[in-house]
């Protein structure tokens, strides 16, 4: 006899659930694509079993900050491949940036995505509609609208919005919707030409620098402006010591201020440039060592909630060019988990605050119900071996690109299976 | 002969980065015996016949482009030049592209100008053919740096000295976009020199001193102090629409080198400077003429002596190239057709 599809039992496991802080070898049974029960729990006749001694058994990861390049750029990456890629990396539910063409700044690029992504059935996709319309600057979108189409938060991502004026109003605004702000924190005129950080590596390759304070800046001036209107802001991708800084104070004050650091951020610096490798090109670009500790730091002490990949998937073509010339961005979503456990193995961060940063914490200032094993939650869940060792290889990653900055790296951590709803989304090997 | 001549190990020359004194020492000295070819009656040498060298410029270059043509044709190469405007780079095709489609041609070197830092590195992960950085952006320009050495060597006794080793060099002016400055700074100090940066802070990398090895002034005469040997850099007009500088003649007037401006550098000292000279703006006329204490000619001559000691060492494939080869070299030594 056959149990209801999305129904599972997960035995033996080392069951983590970050949310409640639940630490504790289990089984984990999955009905009808929902949570069912953790423990020793009562599985129903034909159920199907997966033995997960000597794994963690996990939410299944949230990352808020993805590029899915759908629609518009379907030669980067497609909403069925980087949902495939998010699944090989353990990633359930994934926050889709808007700037795609069309951008996401109306309600009908919302449904097209949403349906893209249901009939791939990979991973969950979350959109973010843009702040402003075409990612202008200037003109607010349908927040409302949007919202109610499915849009779990709004930015302008890949730009800043550079207008006070507008950002007042947008955080203004926001409010009626209990809306969340995302920003890309950079001042363009301080930025200028710049393609790396301002720092000894840009000064000896000569390539024009971005200093850190072109961050900092916009952070310091947004937070200003929460203080003022009381919208939900957070920082995408966090990059400097003076932007952790003034997060730190915000959140200190209780404005409602959050910020999340991607993997290459926290484990890597401008030294990756190297002799000018454009895959360790991104925006904001690898820092010094300083705002990199200051990051970590961030991280252990609550300050950084999130860690998200900032996957940017780039055609080969966009990347073989001269250095200034190369588009930014790196894929991350296959190494978003074992670079937060590399935080744990060096001591940053324990495992519970790690998975944290990588479940529960985005998917609460998403307000999705996911990154949880709470009874009746979606069964979105991730079985890895925390151990494994493994080399980062870019021409095997299940997206279509091949832009990481972590070829070649040893890691730790593997994914063995991952779960959407109670079905088997991507098992390893397979 | 095929492109797969594995043997023998191309280098390539990137940047000055790469040379070790031994290295900078053998280019030298290759030039210095190659030069006498280019004062004969008959200016060419079989040496480097049914090499093809081709000159892929992306950006303008009058001098640096005829100093490479020259080389390759007086040491009796065949030399292509191809100038972005009438390059397929115009119809878009890609910088590999027009590479590897070069290279689908068999030539021996390409010799690269391009506006862009790093694109030699680019192109050297992408094609086997050696390639010579003639200048990427604001990164290095090798050749510039080592036909300078070698008129700073010409006259070492002038400002009684046997070597590099400790000489105080002011280079001076727009370092943040200028290649010759970053080739310079570095070479200089692989030889030993003490090296000088001087220029207004903002056409100066904010991380000069770590990254160059040098320490850096803004005040022209407090960097010229002692100065045996002064290099100033050209200046692009351009800058001044992007607010590096406000005005020509507070340039000229606070970093522009004047006979009394130089009067505090060491007695004697030499100055040099790349071209094309922006008279009245970084250096006054006046000094600019002066062949007493001006070698901007000489440092053209030996451009050309640098080039062919370069595309010699390049195109024989030898990593090396001995002096005692040289010499009983019969190729290099016979009077050519």
């Amino acid at each position: 006899m056959n149990a209801e599809a999305g129904t599972l039992l997960i035995k033996g496991g080392r069951v983590i659930d970050p949310v409640r802080r639940f630490d504790a070898t289990a089984d984990l049974l999955l009905v009808a694509g929902k949570i069912e029960e953790i423990g020793r729990p009562d599985p129903p006749p034909g159920c199907p079993v997966i033995d997960a001694t000597g794994l963690v058994v996990a939410p299944g990861l949230v990352d808020m900050h993805v590029h899915l390049r759908e629609p518009g750029f379907e030669f980067k990456e497609t909403i069925a491949s980087g949902t495939r890629t998010a699944a090989a990396g353990g990633v359930t539910s994934v926050a889709a940036m808007a700037n795609t063409n069309p951008v996401i700044d109306d309600p009908s690029v919302v449904g097209y995505i949403l349906e893209k992504a249901r009939a791939a059935g990979h991973a969950n996709v979350f959109p973010i509609g843009a702040l402003t319309r075409g990612l202008r600057g200037e003109t607010l979108t349908e927040m409302g609208l949007l919202q109610k189409a499915g849009c779990v938060a709004f930015s302008d991502d890949g730009r800043p919005v550079m207008d006070s004026g507008v950002m007042r109003k947008a955080l203004d605004y926001s409010r009626a919707f209990n809306a969340l702000l995302i920003q890309h924190a950079e001042d363009l005129g301080l930025a200028a030409r710049g393609c790396m950080n301002e720092g000894v590596v840009a000064s000896r390759l000569g390539l024009p620098g971005i200093p850190a304070e072109s961050e900092d800046i916009i952070v310091d001036r947004d937070i200003r402006l929460v203080s003022l209107t009381g919208g939900r802001y957070h920082v995408a991708h966090i990059s400097t010591r003076g932007a952790v800084q003034a997060v730190a104070a915000a959140r200190a004050r209780g404005l409602p201020v959050s910020c999340e650091a991607t993997p290459h951020h926290l484990a890597l610096t401008d030294i990756a440039v190297g002799d000018y490798d454009t895959d360790a090109k991104m925006s904001p670009p690898l820092r010094g060592e300083v705002d990199r500790q200051a990051l970590r730091e961030g991280l252990a002490q609550g300050v950084v909630t999130v860690i998200a990949s900032d996957h940017a998937p780039h055609d080969l073509d966009s990347k073989r060019v001269p250095f200034c010339q190369a588009a930014n961005g790196v894929v991350g979503l296959e190494t978003l988990l074992p670079i937060t456990l590399e935080l744990v193995a060096e001591g940053v961060v324990n495992l519970n605050a790690a998975l944290a940063a990588i479940t529960c914490n985005p998917a609460q200032l998403l307000g999705i119900d996911r990154g949880t094993l709470l009874p009746g939650r979606p069964a979105d869940v991730v079985l890895f071996d925390a151990n494994e060792a493994w080399t980062v290889d870019a021409a095997r990653l299940h997206g279509m690109a091949r832009n990481t900055c972590f070829h070649g790296r040893p890691v730790r951590g593997r994914v063995k299976v991952t779960i959407l709803a109670g079905r088997i989304v991507y098992r390893d090997g397979d | 002969m095929t492109a797969k001549r594995s043997t023998l190990k191309r280098k390539h020359l990137l940047g000055m980065a790469e040379l070790s004194r031994t290295d900078i020492t053998q280019i030298l000295e290759t030039a210095a015996s190659i030069r006498e070819i280019n004062y004969r009656d008959i200016k060419k040498v079989p040496t480097l016949r049914g090499k093809t060298i081709i000159n892929l410029f992306f950006e303008n270059s009058t001098r640096t482009r005829t100093s490479f043509e020259l080389a390759g044709k007086r040491m009796s190469a065949d030399v292509v030049n191809i100038s972005v405007a009438s390059s397929s780079v115009a119809k878009g095709e890609t910088l590999i592209d027009t590479m590897i489609t070069l290279q689908a041609m068999n030539p021996d070197v390409v010799v690269v100008r391009h506006a862009e830092p790093g694109v030699h590195a680019l192109l050297a992960r992408h094609v086997d053919t050696a390639v010579v950085n003639a200048g990427d952006g604001g990164h290095e320009h090798p050749t510039q740096s080592l036909l300078d050495m070698l008129t700073i060597e010409d006259n070492l006794h002038r400002l009684n000295r046997k070597n590099f080793e400790g000489l105080v060099v002011a280079i001076c002016g727009d370092v943040l976009h200028s290649r010759v400055a970053r080739s310079n700074a570095i070479g200089l100090r692989t030889m030993g020199a003490q090296v000088r940066l001087v220029g207004p802070p903002t056409l100066m990398p904010r991380f000069a001193e770590e990254a160059l090895g040098a320490p850096v002034f803004y005040d022209l005469d407090e960097g010229l102090a002692g100065a045996q040997v002064v290099m100033v850099l050209r200046l692009q007009l351009e800058r001044m629409h992007a607010a590096f500088i406000p005005s020509v003649r507070e340039y000229f007037k606070f970093w522009g080198l004047s006979r009394r401006r130089l009067a505090c550098a060491a007695p004697g000292a030499l100055v040099m400077h790349p071209g094309p000279v922006n008279r009245g703006v970084e250096i006054s006329s006046e000094l600019t003429d002066d062949p007493e204490r001006t070698v901007i000619l000489d440092q053209v001559a030996n451009g050309l002596a640098i080039r062919m000691a370069v595309l010699y060492r390049l195109c024989s494939g030898r990593v090396v190239v001995e002096k005692e080869q040289m010499t009983t070299d019969a190729t290099l030594k016979g009077e050519g057709p």
